[in-house]
């Protein structure tokens, strides 16, 4: 393809527009010459000769007449072995890489080879003659923890081929030939273990998708017993500023059961990446011994790195969560903030001078975020093997409301919604999530039926609660009153948790069944109770043993010793369990 | 290559345009008219029409006033001259000092890698409990005053920028009032720190674009400073004029209002200056203090709310002391591990306690019976107020630690504060179990 070109004719803001010659595709990548630097930027909207490029840098010093190259290729990213553990930005450049080459700055038009030049111990999977087909495997490599496949690439043609030549087991560079493939007709495509993907096309190379089932244990009692998240499914979860998003998605990104995560930090601050960061190498994966950074992958684009990288760095992310997806695993894409991603959008839509929608949105930002969520799922492979991504991203409403446009389109399509509370948040109630306008389509990890009934006793608690805001406590029965308290405790000791709390920070399934347990059979039991004081001290002798109980260890000999405590507090008001709960008990 | 052009197509606003080739995105000109001599720069480019803002505003330039593109972007002199000095938004000498032209810098420049940023590490002591205790306010760490006018807000800004332990202090006023500017300069005099503050001072009364300027130049100079090894503390008073000035230009320009007229990338213009703030790792570091005032003492403003979603917390000052809710310190579980067992404990469950008493006294005021519980909780609350909350009390933060356990002890038994049972029968005042 011979080499397009055009010239700059206008600048505003971070849009500029080129006239070209030529053809040019929309979403194709041009770069804008300036001096010796070569800005990279992304073709939005063509009008006649005019192309109108969203620039990925900041467009200081550029002038009208400047040449602009178009590159061919629509925005893409790069795939292969050595993805894990790496920092990009939106675009996938690898930022410490860039610090090495550049300082404590980031330097604009500096872009770095995504895929380490390293060479991996490759075995092959296929051998001469043998029939492949887009995604199959021809050989694989160990990356770290994992065996990475390397795979015939997804964009060549959906058919047949043959494997001309397959290089033996060995060490090869990630860009040295491996393979050579041939098509029916006789064109010959070489492979290496690397090749790229564009960013906006989700990756389809599977048999069929499947419903989300099996739970995603984020070891967060609330999350898992009443809220759960599915492999391959998505939740969204929006609050006000400083609710504990981030929090949130910073503990899941560290217990949660997956093979690998991925983190998008859009747009947000880049100081919390840090932490991620500078922990994660620090810290061991119980599961596999290793640190928690080999199975993790951060996208970086925070929020004072260029706007329009923000705006590809969530598809950047879902791409690569994909192709892990393809070698079987399960992967878990945390992106905050989406807000973020749909203000690039919208900052985008001002420049080109659409339409506005609600709130100054443009009018596809529903069916944008739509499609994004569209990407998680769990699917069979064509080896049978199963593969999962799943989406949880937090969302940022203006003013802490959630009649805005992000939230309500987010909520259309998501499984799981974990409303955060300002109120909550204020009194220090953490995880700060609505148990009561939360929602999961998801089935927990403990059994709905005592999910449930717990959960209906924090609805009767909460308008005990409201009821005694208009009677007082004196206009409320004792047997109401305990039911106020009991939501209390089911709140204070079970749906709050301490992220920073050495122990607490993370609930094992098999500790929250244990403690799940102990608490449901408080909440089911008529107590010999006389009078609302007793209640109260009675109640709060409870919650402190269950605190106690919280902060320590499973293997501490202490554990048990607060499980019979409790027992024995209750045992001693003890009557009988009250009628549902007593069926449920029997049932099991 | 300096062009001159004697031709102003329109005049809008603060914005004026004029038809010239081979000019560059941002640089800068000087207009000429009949009432001096401003600055201007270029904010966008359509093919011939160049479009600048003037720094000194666009009242009274004449279509026939002359306009010299001077080729290079903003900049900045950055040098040990500037200490103990005061200048406009636009980097122009407001005391009788000389201009300063060495050395020049450019401002808005690049971000950091945040693959060279470190985990800030030190806490900054205020001698304020509520900051110390409950919101710990951390080096490198960017914290706006939510306020209303009529607040304080300038005194408690001045207050901490004293009491912490900085090498160098940068002022950047918006719009500030001439009478707060007066404090600062005297409250900095007297305090012998003008020597160690640089000043970028917008008044209410200076034409709006050059309120624009004083983050981005404030920030330029204080991050080089932060370089050269300094722990540079900058204030920023008002941001919401800022935010203002922003939503001025951005209507000129007839951009798309997102909310409330402001302009949709108010949430990046204000990140990009706050995310400035770092600690670099083998040199300084910067840390910022804002002011943000909230119109109409709404939070779910565009402006309060962008800063709340940018900024690592923020302090909200409401009837002359920094609330309980509402104020927080993201920061402060990287110092609050260190400075003694009890502080994280402390920190949450006298909230936890303070949250109940709110509730307690909205019963109270609704006349209804209070029961024991509830007595206890309003003693609490009242202690609190008074012995913690009040802006007058200055003691370090183990003292604050100790007064939290009396007031606990004074009012509660042990289980009732629902913290772990270990660390309260170590902390608890031995008098009064
Ligand atoms: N689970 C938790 N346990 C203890 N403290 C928490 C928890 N979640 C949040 N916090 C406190 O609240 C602060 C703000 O939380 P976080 O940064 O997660 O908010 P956010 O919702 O992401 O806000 P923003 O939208 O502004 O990014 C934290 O720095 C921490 O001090
Ligand atoms: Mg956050």
């Amino acid at each position: 393809m011979a080499k397009k070109g055009g010239r700059v004719t206008g600048i505003n803001g971070n849009m500029v527009t080129v006239e070209f010659d030529g053809d040019v595709s929309q979403n194709e990548v041009g770069f804008i010459l300036l001096g010796d630097q070569r800005l990279k930027s992304e073709v939005i909207r063509i009008s006649g000769k005019i192309a109108s490029l969203q620039v990925f840098e900041m467009t200081g010093g550029i002038s009208v007449g400047d040449e602009v190259e178009f590159s061919g290729l629509m925005l893409s990213v790069e795939l292969g072995p050595g993805l894990l553990t790496q920092i990009y930005d939106g675009l996938q450049n690898p930022l410490p890489e860039l610090a090495i080459e550049c300082g404590f700055f980031l330097q604009r038009g500096v872009y770095l080879n995504p895929i380490p030049d390293k060479s991996w111990e490759f075995t092959p999977r296929v051998k001469v003659g043998d029939s492949v087909f887009p995604a199959d495997t021809v050989g694989t490599v160990p990356e770290g923890i994992f065996t990475h496949r390397i795979m015939v690439p997804f964009y060549l043609a959906p058919s047949a081929w043959t494997v001309e030549s397959i290089k033996p087991a060995g060490t090869y560079a990630v860009r040295d030939e491996i393979a050579v493939i041939k098509d029916s007709k006789g064109n010959k495509q070489s492979l290496s273990m690397v090749f790229p993907w564009p960013i906006k096309r989700p990756i389809t190379q599977y048999l069929e998708r499947l419903q989300p089932k099996e739970p995603l244990v984020t070891q967060i009692r609330i999350i898992d017993t009443f809220l759960p998240v599915a492999k391959g499914g998505t939740y969204c979860i929006p609050g006000p500023f400083g609710a504990g998003k981030t929090v949130l998605q910073h503990m899941t990104s560290r217990n949660a059961d997956v093979d690998i995560v991925i983190i998008a930090a859009c747009g947000e601050r880049a100081g919390e990446v840090v932490e991620t960061l500078k922990e994660f190498p620090e810290l061991i994966d119980p599961k596999t011994g290793k640190t928690l950074m080999e199975r993790t992958i951060i996208i970086c684009n925070t929020s004072s790195m260029p706007v329009a990288a923000r705006e590809a760095s969530v598809y950047t992310a879902v791409t690569i969560a994909e192709y892990y997806r393809q070698m079987g695993l399960d992967i878990l894409l945390l992106a905050d903030s989406t807000s973020r991603w749909a203000q690039a959008m919208r900052e985008m839509s001002g420049r080109l001078e659409e339409i506005p929608g609600e709130e100054a949105f443009p009018a596809y930002l529903e069916s944008v975020i739509a499609s994004f969520y569209e990407r998680a799922g769990v699917v069979t492979l064509r080896d049978g093997s199963k593969g999962s991504v799943t989406i949880g991203g937090t969302v940022s409403p203006a003013g802490g409301n959630f009649e805005e446009p992000v939230t309500q389109a987010t909520l259309k399509v998501v499984g799981a919604f974990h409303g955060l509370s300002r109120e909550r948040s204020d009194a220090r109630k953490y995880p700060a999530i609505d148990p009561l306008e939360s929602w999961s389509k998801y089935p927990s990890v403990i059994d709905m039926a005592k999910v449930d009934y717990a959960r209906s006793i924090l609805f009767d608690g909460h308008e005990v609660s409201q009821m005694m805001k208009v009677v007082g406590e004196e206009g409320t029965s004792v047997e109401d009153y305990i039911i106020y308290l009991k939501g209390e405790l089911l709140d204070q000791v079970y749906l709050q948790q301490n992220s920073f709390d050495d122990v607490d920070f993370a609930a094992p399934i098999e500790r929250q069944q244990v403690v799940f347990d102990v608490l449901f059979k408080i909440l089911g039991a008529k107590l010999q109770i006389e009078d609302k004081k007793t209640a109260r001290s009675t109640i709060n002798e409870i919650r402190q043993k269950f605190v106690d109980w919280n902060s320590v260890a499973r293997n501490d000999e202490r554990f048990e010793m607060y499980k019979n405590e409790i027992e024995e507090l209750v045992g001693g008001q003890f009557v009988e369990y009250e009628g549902k709960a007593a069926k449920i008990l029997q049932v099991k | 290559m300096q062009k001159v052009y004697t031709k102003i197509d329109s005049i809008a606003g603060n914005v004026i345009t004029v038809r010239a080739s081979g000019i560059r995105n941002g640089d800068l000109a000087m207009v000429t008219s009949a009432h001096g001599e401003s600055l201007a720069n270029v904010i966008k480019l359509d093919r011939e029409e160049v479009s600048l803002q003037v720094f000194s505003g666009a009242r009274g330039i004449s279509t026939g006033d002359k306009v010299r593109f001077l080729g290079v972007p903003m900049r900045i002199s950055y040098s040990d001259d500037l200490l103990g000095r005061i200048f406009t938004g636009s980097g122009k000498p407001r005391d009788n000092g000389p201009e300063l032209t060495e050395n020049l810098i450019e401002i808005g420049g690049p971000a950091v890698n945040p693959a060279k940023r470190i985990i800030p590490r030190n806490m900054i002591r205020t001698g304020i409990p509520m900051i110390d205790v409950f919101n710990t306010l951390v080096e490198s760490q960017k914290l706006p005053i939510f306020s209303v006018s009529g607040e304080p807000y300038n005194e408690v800004l001045a207050r901490i920028a004293m009491q912490a332990e900085v090498d160098l202090i940068i002022l950047g006023g918006m719009g500030l009032k001439f009478d707060d500017y007066l404090y600062f300069k005297n409250t900095l005099e007297k305090s012998g720190a003008m020597s160690r503050t640089i000043f970028f001072v917008h008044t209410a009364s200076d034409p709006t674009v050059e309120c624009l300027l004083v983050p981005d130049i404030s920030l330029a100079v204080a991050e080089r400073f932060a370089l050269d090894g300094k722990k540079v503390l900058v204030l920023l008073s008002d941001m919401t004029n800022f935010a203002d000035a922003l939503k001025e230009i951005a209507i000129t320009m007839e951009q798309v209002p997102s909310n409330r007229g402001y302009p949709g990338d108010l949430y990046s213009s204000l990140a990009a200056r706050y995310e400035k703030a770092v600690d670099f790792e083998g040199a300084g570091s910067l840390t910022i203090l804002a002011v943000t005032t909230m119109p109409g003492d709404d939070v779910t403003h565009p402006v309060p709310d962008n800063t709340g979603y940018i900024t690592e917390g923020q302090f909200y000052l409401r009837h002359s002391r920094i609330e309980p809710f509402g104020s927080l310190s993201r920061l402060k579980q990287q110092v609050n591990s260190d400075t003694r067992d009890d502080h994280r404990a402390l920190m949450d469950g006298m909230i936890k306690l303070y949250a109940a008493y709110t509730e307690a006294l909205e019963k109270k005021s609704m006349g209804f019976q209070m029961s024991e519980w509830d007595d206890k909780l309003i003693k609490y609350g009242e202690m609190f107020e008074n012995r913690l909350m009040d802006l007058s009390v200055n003691i370090p933060l183990e003292e604050a630690l100790d007064l939290g356990w009396e007031i606990l002890a004074a009012c509660f038994e042990p289980k009732e504060t629902g913290m772990r049972s270990e660390l309260v029968l170590k902390h608890w005042p031995k008098e009064a179990s």
